[in-house]
């Protein structure tokens, strides 16, 4: 029988493990040295604010993967030997495979800055990560301040961590504004605020110089490069984003760029070795889509697809509309098709926000055809499944705030917006449209 | 803040203390009226009346001392007529564990009641209820600033005792326990506590108030405590503030006030909102009997409450889901949405524990459904409900272990008991049998299901973590899956915790509405054809 081996238990590797089994009979073994079992990263957030053990972040009980014959080991590969078809373990096993799945996600990056390995230096990305959080930041009289670098997504998130525990937090982004590469200057601003309103001590437009030891090589304090400012805490995160977990990879003959090369079908240069998720590098990107993408999302579906391909039906890697979602301590965020930061060529940009300054909505469409292209929203939930289809038909702009009421997915006796985003847009746009009113047969129509 | 909150909590453990201490005090001075006129009703045997005349009446005795000396006297009767050569069995008082305290000693402890607290039982009041009510708010209200801006904030849960299953979780647990042990079986313990709601009861109705009144009117001042603890917790979320509203507003008025108002006009105590099977006595010989007496109104309320279980209880599911009823009407959800809302993350999300739950729960379904039978068939056939049936079973013999084993043991001590443990819906979860009876309805004829939001979820596990209900609603939504389960309650948190807005709870064409999935939305579209049109 085929043996399928996935290094990485994320949801890459699990997601192709399950459909895998889904579709066939095969040998599947698992191998991380992280945890026994698959547990959600995105939630080891919550573990540390206290809304869930970590039990609760595990997707599948632990009876799962015997009753799906997927064979879950804990080891750490520490390189591939592919002419024999063999992994060798840090313990010097080797471990052989027929097909060999590469799934090992990120890792925080440093950037070389002194003291980046001190005790009390942190990213927020392992298991690991979060016991040595709750190791050196368990409360605010251990933690009398934590500094975060880098202005992302896992730094804010961080950064709620922390305030969550009330241990006060400066946060330090290399931008003028936070997350500004990947918003627009709106809604970024629109972060800005929610941040400092929960009294995180935002500062913009300031590099990392170093971190500074106590005499028991613990964080002291932190210096800003542009000010030569000095700040005492006991608590550095590193959050400047992450870059493919692939170091044991290197010496193979497995090619390799920032990530693990793969083409359309996800295949390496090399035969019967694949990679998916974080740690895949696609040679060429894909439309308009980054060479890497560490995103929850594309990760699973990467893993839907290399599922096919080693069950016999080669299947081409190819994501449908872009989206993707996230939230900024208590504003969600959710996009669908395309919203750059700065507007191109042919493109106009509708933005509308409520008044209490949590809610708004950001719609990019084309000038000259009235295309839409995409939306970001703000603290008004969407429905996934409208803008998919709005971006299929290739459905005019007028079309989507027309039909906004069947684009609501947020829960029952919200307030609704609609009217007011639609006046504002007429207003700005010489139109006349009128809302229609909410459609079953159209927000369920799946033909 | 902080301080304002400890103070709120000292208050209001002040007055709960007070209420509980109560217990332990105050004492019991029989009249040689009040003997009269309880053991005229109470009792045949000349044994026992001489006896307890001799050894209560007009001494000044503790509940304790009262009740052993009732039951010590009543078994010495018993013996005494059990040694006749010709056994007088209309003499012989009938001795349980269960039924003794509660319908044989407590109606003369109520009666006797003297001390301290029966003379002042209004400043009783606002020393025990009044106290754990403005303590309470007072605790809740400093949230509106402790808690931050509004969102979700379940900061700290898994980490606090209280909460988690700690040594104040286990205090919470004991508490509620024994209490509810007492409140059904041993009410005679429970006269100081009964008297502080007397006024109150005087003041509806004229009448005394019993062990009923009482609960009636803790679970509405503790769901009012906690409906306020809602409304700032969940203060963005429009749908929990209208229903935690509503499902209040139903509690105090269908359930408190309105009863108490029919029997001020000696009419038949009646929740209107109460459905068969949940109210398991609607069918009993002694309600149909009661009502069918009660002339217009009673025949009025037979009527309703049986169009309210056959068709205003389906209807209403199958356009809205069984929501409808288990968190917006229901006072049993409503004390669970409300005091129980603190423990809903610990109920078990296991297969294992799915697999328990229906057994128990249909089992129990099936169990008043079989009573009830029974009871209709004794009733229109003229059978005496205590004579034997079948196996030296009678009719009554089923009701009234039914209405130990679900009404008392179940529902209460076990249902509401073991919050702290086992999750805020012990009952609705694994006993309620109308709770059952519309769990089907909703799986297979309804409108309603949770959407989950195409392939938007990131598995993080809030949404499994606070379903009260323990339905593992991640493995639906990691799948692009819809909800569609028997025992959703609909009370929206899923929703309300979702950090990425992937799950919203909606009624629509039940066409679609069971979507199983293969690939997700969002890849590839060949791909997604090829998957889910198999």
């Amino acid at each position: 029988m085929e043996h399928i081996v996935i290094i990485g238990n994320g949801i890459s590797g699990v997601t192709a493990a399950r459909h895998i089994r889904k579709l066939s009979d095969k040998k599947i073994t698992i191998i991380s040295s992280e945890t026994e079992h698959f547990f959600s990263r995105t939630a080891l957030m919550y573990v540390y604010m206290g809304h869930m053990k970590f039990e609760n972040t595990k997707p599948y009980e632990d009876w799962f993967w015997d009753k799906n014959r997927i064979a879950l080991k804990k080891a750490l590969v520490k390189s591939i030997d592919s002419n024999n078809k063999q992994l060798l373990l840090s313990n010097d096993e080797r471990f052989s495979y027929d097909k060999l799945i590469i799934a090992t996600g990120s890792k925080p990056n440093k950037f070389g800055w002194p003291g980046q390995d001190l005790k009390g230096v942190i990213g927020m990305y392992h298991k690991q990560d979060l016991e040595n959080l709750e190791k050196y930041a368990p409360n605010n009289k251990e933690c009398k301040r934590a500094v975060i670098v880098g202005g992302g997504l896992i730094g804010i998130e961080l950064a709620e961590m922390l305030h969550s525990r009330n241990v006060p937090v400066t946060f330090l982004v290399r931008e003028d504004s936070f997350w500004n590469g990947v918003l627009p200057q709106e809604e970024s601003e629109m972060i800005n605020k929610e941040i400092i309103d929960n009294h995180i001590d935002l500062r913009l437009g300031v590099n990392l110089k170093e971190i500074k030891a106590d005499a028991s090589g613990k964080v002291k304090s932190i210096v800003i490069a542009e000010t030569g400012e000095e700040i005492e805490c006991n608590v550095v995160g590193l959050t400047a984003g992450v870059s493919p977990n692939i170091n044991f990879v290197k010496d193979s003959a497995i090619e390799t760029n920032r990530g693990v090369l793969v083409n359309r079908f996800l295949e390496t240069n090399t035969k019967d070795v694949y990679a998916i998720g974080d740690c895949a590098e696609q040679k060429v990107a894909i439309d308009q889509r980054r060479p890497i993408e560490a995103v929850w999302y594309t990760g699973r579906m990467m893993g839907e697809t290399l599922a096919q391909t080693i069950c016999g039906k080669k299947t081409a890697y190819k994501p449908g509309h872009w989206f993707n979602s996230a939230k900024f301590i208590d504003i969600e965020y959710q996009t669908y098709g395309w919203v750059w930061a700065k507007p191109r060529e042919n493109e106009a940009r509708f933005f509308w926000q409520h008044k209490d300054g949590k809610k708004a909505i950001h719609v990019n469409f084309d000038k000259n055809t009235r295309e839409f292209i995409g939306i970001n929203t703000f603290g008004i939930r969407m429905r996934h499944e409208f803008f998919d289809k709005v971006l299929t038909e290739k459905k005019e702009v007028e079309y989507v705030l027309k039909n906004l009421a069947n684009a609501n997915f947020d829960p029952e006796f919200y307030k609704q917006h609609e009217q007011e985003i639609i006046s504002k847009f007429n207003k700005e746009n010489n139109t006349s449209i009128k809302a229609e009113k909410k459609s079953w047969s159209l927000i369920f129509n799946r033909s | 803040m902080k301080t304002l909150k400890n103070i709120g909590l000292i208050i209001c453990f002040i007055g709960f203390t007070i209420f509980t201490a109560s217990i332990f005090t105050g004492t019991n001075k029989v009249s040689q009226e009040t003997f009269d006129s309880w053991a005229s009703q109470k009792v045949k045997s000349e044994f026992f009346i001489e006896k307890a005349q001799k050894e209560i009446v007009g001494k000044e005795l503790s509940a304790y001392q009262l009740s052993s000396k009732i039951k010590n006297i009543a078994k010495a009767s018993n013996e005494h007529y059990k040694s006749q050569k010709e056994i007088a069995w209309d003499k012989i008082i009938w001795l349980k564990w269960n039924k003794t305290s509660k319908d044989f000693i407590f109606p003369l402890a109520r009666a006797s009641a003297t001390g301290w607290v029966s003379q002042n039982q209004g400043l009783f009041f606002w020393l025990t209820f009044g106290l754990a009510i403005i303590g309470g708010l007072i605790a809740f209200g400093a949230d509106y600033k402790l808690l931050g801006p509004a969102g979700i904030k379940n900061n700290g849960i898994f980490q606090h005792s209280a909460t988690n299953r700690g040594i104040i979780g286990i205090g919470a647990f004991a508490f509620f326990v024994i209490f509810y042990v007492l409140l059904y079986f041993f009410p005679n313990y429970l006269i100081n506590p009964i008297l502080s709601v007397n006024p109150i009861k005087n003041w509806m109705n004229g009448n005394e108030s019993d062990q009923w009144f009482l609960y009636g009117f803790m679970y509405c001042s503790v769901m009012t405590v906690f409906a306020v603890r809602m409304f700032i917790k969940y203060r963005h979320n429009n749908y929990q503030i209208l229903r935690t509203a509503v499902v209040l507003f139903f509690q105090i008025a269908f359930a408190f006030i309105i009863p108490e108002i029919l029997v001020a006009f000696n009419k038949p105590w009646f929740d209107f909102k109460n459905a068969w099977p949940l109210n398991y006595t609607f069918f009993f010989d002694y309600n149909l009997n009661n009502l069918i007496d009660s002339g217009n109104l009673g025949i009025f309320m037979l009527v309703w409450g049986i169009i309210l279980t056959l068709i205003i209880v389906p209807v209403m599911v199958y356009f809205y889901g069984k929501r409808w009823y288990c968190s917006w009407v229901c006072g049993c959800g409503g004390l669970a949405e409300t005091l129980g809302d603190p423990y809903r993350q610990l109920s078990s999300k296991s297969l294992f524990s799915w697999k328990i739950e229906r057994w128990l729960i249909h089992g129990v379904l099936v169990f008043a459904t079989f009573m009830t039978v029974l009871t209709l068939y004794t009733y229109f056939a003229e059978i005496e409900s205590w004579k034997e049936l079948a196996f030296g079973i009678s009719a009554y013999d089923i009701q009234s272990s039914y209405g130990f084993l679900i009404g008392s043991i179940f529902s209460g001590v076990i249902g509401t008991g073991f919050y702290p443990i086992l999750g805020n819906r012990v009952w609705c979860r694994f006993g309620c049998p109308l709770a059952a009876y519309m769990g089907l309805v909703q799986r297979f004829k309804s409108r309603f299901r949770i959407t989950t939001n195409g392939g938007q979820c990131i598995s993080c596990g809030n949404c499994s973590t606070y379903c009260e209900q323990g339905i593992d609603v991640r493995a639906y939504a990691q799948k692009g899956e819809n909800i569609v389960r028997s025992s959703c309650v609909g009370c929206g948190v899923c929703s309300a915790v979702c950090p990425r807005g992937v799950l919203k709870l909606e009624n629509g064409p039940e066409d679609g509405r069971i979507n199983p999935t293969e690939v997700l939305l969002g890849n590839d579209v060949d791909l997604l054809k090829l998957m889910n049109e198999k």
